[in-house]
């Protein structure tokens, strides 16, 4: 099912398809936010936002408002 | 030569740097931007050459306006601090990230040695690198790996240097995918980093074998608690009362010893050099000056010492992650909240403390609010004032008035500090969008000696960059309370009224000092803005106050006891006190009312009566527009909030 990542619940493991077209989109890529990546959603922040990823191993946090921009599919 | 030390946030890479340059180090700023320049020398092959620290980045395209100095020293050979050789850390953990950027620094063709640190904690993870496998695709860097943490590597990345200049450069670039997209070229940044890491992934397949962690990984159970959405807060909420209790209790004493220390040098120095002009500049001008600027290090030296644990041991990310969503609706960041908790103990270390905010809209805003939040200098003069015009009186029977007062000044300085971040968000105008994507680092043990170096580096800085302004005014503002056009006659007048006769030596002597202050330079600013603070409730002999009282705000309280001739007692203010209830105006109507004492009292929550504030902030942005900004907008804001406290109260 594809979805965007502020959507995903935690602990799963997603695939990333793409990433939009964003001010933000070359740094998303730059730390590791690449089609074809797997990441698993970690932990929330208390008030659901930011969000804690996991990826390569290191632990990523992003808004919600910027993981909208990052299209996955479980 | 000059050596460039780059590499990704949380590699370790100070750590590379504080053992490879011990404590032989500068701190400036680069220019046009105030990220810290970190600078040493290493010696290699009998030679010294300068190694310059870089502000931690994940590309050679800036996140901000202070990563740009990456970008354009890199890109431009004729920077006068382009670097001839590179030393690149990347944490040897997380290859796949790390080498993004190490690819691009490779590929400009500067010569370059690729450490890999931190390799323990790879070997704990599972980790295998083949050495050997990735120098297939890095042929023209040496690989080195390291432990800075516990100061293993130096002599491998040494010996690394003196052979790179034998090494041929003009190697093979790892990926032809760029050069140097612009700035705003996003799409171009962004396909150049999808194709370099499609071939990192590709390359480190060669390099890479991951086994089963030795180890559990224990970040992810403590992150359990300490980001937990109840316990986090109040974890956090016990770190900072931690903070500020021993900042609160310990920095007393050494702030007591350094203030007698440098009263009996300036008692000493009186001694020493014949009474005049020279001797007064130095006894009363210079050394209480440079006094009060040492008064500082405590505090400073107590805060950064947490602050680079919180740092180093990879809390402070976790606090930014759980106060992000609560900071952002007023511009701040997760990071401000420290700085600005700081600010109750002291503004000054806790402005320094904003250089952990890398979005610089953010950290500006933090810097501009921090002195509304109530510092330890207010609590005398917030004493003073609601012991004499605030009654003793319990409400509802059990809650003292006031400590209510106390209460309600505090929460004032900090809902203004909120409420002008919200305007200031509004304002300040960036280009730049702030956006998170932040790293949470495995939890680590502090490096002492990194927490050393840093605590070291801030007290220097205060010292020698924010302690030649505060030098300079306080001599200024010693010159405007010992000399005035006519102070001699005046004082020979007064020596010769029956009452002055008839007063014992003691009285005579506060007698005298009262009448030369009135007569000073800064007397007659105070007489002469009697008409501006009138309509707060205020007569100039509190004008003279609120002039001296800018080199600090506990100065206030002296500065009246001169005025009014009494003694000036930390420990029993009874004295003062009576004498500041039976001040009387010209009308016959006391001075001090509950209107005017509070509109005192909101005055100095408000007001920016400190000068080594204003230092501090001119020193962190690097220009006098944002100090002088601040001082006119919290003088604008205390003067209407006083005046409307008084005329309501009246």
């Amino acid at each position: 099912m594809v979805s965007t990542l502020d959507h995903i619940a935690l602990r799963q493991v997603v695939e990333i398809i793409s990433v939009d077209q964003s001010p933000i989109s070359s740094k998303l890529t730059e730390m590791g936010l690449v089609s074809g990546q797997f990441i698993t959603t970690l932990f929330k922040a208390p008030f659901g936002d930011p969000i804690a990823i996991e990826l390569n191993g290191s632990v990523l946090s992003l808004r919600l408002e910027e993981a909208q921009f990052i299209e996955v599919k479980a | 030569m000059k050596i460039a030390l780059l590499g990704n946030p949380n590699t370790g890479k100070s750590s590379v740097f504080n053992l490879l340059t011990g404590l032989r180090q500068q701190v400036g700023n680069f220019p046009g931007v105030t990220v810290d320049k970190r600078s040493g020398f290493i010696q290699v092959d009998k030679v010294q050459h300068e190694l310059i620290d870089f502000p931690g980045t994940y590309s050679i395209y800036p996140r901000s306006k202070e990563e740009s100095v990456v970008y354009d020293v890199l890109s431009n050979p004729s920077h006068p601090q382009h670097p001839d050789q590179i030393i690149f850390v990347a944490d040897a953990s997380n290859l796949h990230r790390n080498l993004l950027f190490f690819s691009q620094v490779y590929d400009l063709g500067i010569p370059c040695v690729l450490v890999l640190n931190m390799w323990d904690l790879a070997q704990r993870k599972g980790i295998e690198i083949s050495i050997d496998a990735l120098t297939t695709f890095f042929p023209g860097a040496p690989i080195v790996q390291t432990n800075a943490r516990v100061g293993l590597g130096k002599e491998r990345i040494i010996a690394a240097l003196a052979n790179l200049s034998n090494r041929a450069v003009d190697q093979p670039t790892f990926s032809d995918a760029y050069h140097f997209c612009a700035f705003e070229d996003v799409e171009g940044q962004k396909k150049e980093a999808e194709e370099r890491l499609r071939k990192i992934k590709q390359s480190l397949t060669h390099v890479i074998q991951t086994k089963a962690p030795t180890e559990e990984n224990t970040s992810r159970k403590i992150d359990r608690i300490l980001v937990h959405p109840f316990w986090g807060y109040v974890i956090f909420a016990l770190v900072l009362m931690t903070i500020f209790q021993f900042i609160f209790t310990f920095a007393n004493a050494p702030m007591n010893w350094i203030d007698q220390l440098f009263s009996s040098l300036s008692a000493w120095s009186a001694n020493l050099i014949q009474p005049g002009m020279v001797n007064d500049l130095i006894a009363q001008g210079i050394i209480p000056g440079i006094g009060g600027v040492v008064v500082f290090v405590p505090q400073i030296a107590m805060l950064f010492f947490f602050i680079s644990i919180l740092e180093e041991s990879g809390y402070l990310s976790r606090v930014v992650f759980i106060m992000d969503r609560l900071m952002r609706p007023f511009g701040l960041n997760g990071k401000s909240v420290v700085p600005l908790m700081s600010s109750v103990a002291c503004a000054i270390p806790g402005i320094m403390a904003t250089r952990t905010i890398s979005n610089w809209k953010e950290r500006l805003i933090t810097i501009l609010v921090a002195p509304f939040m109530s510092c330890s200098a207010r609590i005398p003069v917030y004493t003073l004032l609601i012991s004499l015009v605030i009654p003793k009186y319990d409400v509802l029977g059990f809650i003292n008035l006031q400590g209510l007062v106390l209460f309600g000044l505090y929460s004032l300085g900090i809902i203004f500090a909120l409420l002008v971040s919200f305007l200031l968000k509004l304002f300040i105008q960036q280009k730049e969008k702030g956006f998170l994507l932040l790293e949470l680092p495995d939890y680590k043990n502090p490096r002492w000696g990194n927490v050393f170096i840093n605590v070291l580096e801030k007290v220097k800085i205060f010292i020698l960059d924010a302690g030649k302004i505060i030098l300079a005014i306080s001599i200024l503002l010693w010159f405007l309370a010992s000399f005035g056009p006519d102070m001699d006659g005046a004082a020979h007048e007064l020596s010769k009224t029956q009452t002055y006769q008839s007063m014992t030596e003691q009285e005579q002597s506060k007698a005298m000092d009262a009448c030369k202050l009135s007569h000073s330079y800064i007397g007659i600013l105070g007489k002469g803005m009697e008409p501006i603070i009138t309509p707060l409730g205020y007569d100039w002999k509190i004008g003279i106050s609120l002039i001296t009282s800018f080199a600090a705000r506990e100065v206030f309280v002296g500065s009246l006891a001169t005025i009014y001739a009494v003694q000036d007692d930390s420990d029993d203010q009874a004295l003062l006190i009576d004498r500041m209830k039976s001040e009387v105006k010209a009308d016959g109507t006391p001075v001090f009312t509950l209107a005017s004492g509070v509109s005192l009292m909101v005055f100095y929550v408000f007001a920016m009566q400190c000068m080594a504030t204003l230092a501090v902030v001119k020193r962190e942005t690097n220009t006098w527009k944002w100090p002088l900004i601040q001082l006119v907008f919290m003088g604008v804001l205390a003067y209407f909030s006083s005046w409307i406290t008084f005329i309501m109260l009246s």
